[in-house]
């Protein structure tokens, strides 16, 4: 089934689970979030809900955002994102207004949870593509640098040559997260490991692709 | 952040005496042997406690059968049924690791009064 909803990374912390082992959790205050306008296949060629999470200050919102806003007759939210659905389930008979909160989910179930990671600034090779370093000593003189960056003959570098530079800040999924507690009174979701980004940073938790 | 201390403050538990690093503490723990569920004694001196909130942790050491033997537990783990605190020690630091270079009358620690 196909189905999503909008968070804020609070963090990590541990609890324990009923045996009395401790697992490691995220945080991550989910929704409530509204639908503020359905994707259709008449209109737009594919399905997916937009859901709008998060407050904003009105007067920083312009015009065309207000009017988009207003034609779902809903206050206007600080993030729009798109999740994808499928015809046949339930998730995609919400409508436009309606409300998503953490209930969509249950404990025990996988999750992918997409986040923006966290920026490393410019990184050498060995961070950034996790290649090995040199010898430190022996006289080797090839300690952190970029290996060999092409055989001589074609004059140039190829594209796609691992090579330092801006790490992080990137898009990413961890798959197959599991839910550990859900709580809908404070709108919580708590999901086993670790989950990209910094805390306050906007993830997207689906269900599993693969589960 | 608050509501992360939400999230933990439910799991802490509130009936755990106050012990420190130098007393003696015996700790009733819950073993699951196959089906069924029994509790063992494991009584020492507790070397250190480490951590904050959920995550704090604390290690008791003993001399079991002439060798140094040392469990680390949280503190707020379910699986602990109880801590009774034996004796209170007086000690000068609030890590103990010295005891494990001594044995016998030299890892003694001396049995602090209440005032």
């Amino acid at each position: 089934m196909a189905k999503g909803i909008l968070g804020k990374k609070l963090g990590m912390t541990q609890i324990f689970s009923a045996e009395g082992f401790l697992i490691p959790v995220t945080v991550i205050e989910a929704g409530p979030c509204t639908v503020v306008q359905k994707k259709t296949m008449e209109n737009d060629n594919y399905l997916a809900l937009q859901l709008g999470f998060g407050d904003r200050r009105e007067r920083l919102f312009n015009k065309p955002q207000k009017g988009h806003f207003a034609k779902a007759n809903v206050k206007p939210k600080r993030y729009l994102r798109e999740i994808r659905i499928k015809s046949d389930n339930e998730f995609a008979k919400l409508n436009v207004g309606d409300e998503v909160t953490v209930s969509i989910f249950t404990e025990g179930e996988k999750v992918d949870v997409t986040g923006t990671t966290k920026g490393k600034g410019y990184q050498g090779s060995i961070k950034r593509h996790n290649q090995a370093r040199g010898p430190m000593t022996h006289g080797s003189h090839y300690h952190r640098g970029v290996g060999s960056l092409n055989a001589v003959d074609p004059a140039r570098v190829f594209k796609g040559r691992k090579l330092p530079g801006r790490m992080g800040g990137e898009r990413r999924t961890i798959q197959n997260l599991e839910i550990v507690k859900v709580d809908p009174d404070r709108n919580l979701l708590l999901v086993k490991g670790a989950v990209p980004g910094v805390k306050g940073s906007l993830v997207i938790v689906r269900n599993a692709v693969k589960g | 952040m608050d509501l992360i201390r939400a999230v933990e403050s439910e799991q802490l538990r509130t009936d755990i005496p106050h012990f420190q690093a130098g007393d003696t503490v015996r700790v009733h723990v819950k073993v699951v042997e196959g089906s069924n569920e029994r509790i063992q004694i494991f009584e020492g001196i507790v070397l250190r406690r480490m951590g904050g909130g959920i995550n704090e942790l604390f290690t008791v050491r003993k001399i079991s059968q002439g060798v140094g033997v040392e469990r680390t537990f949280p503190i707020h783990s379910p699986r602990i049924a109880k801590i009774e605190v034996v004796r209170q020690g007086k000690v000068r630091r609030a890590r103990l690791y010295y005891l494990r270079e001594r044995s016998g009358r030299a890892a003694r620690i001396r049995e602090r009064r209440r005032s």
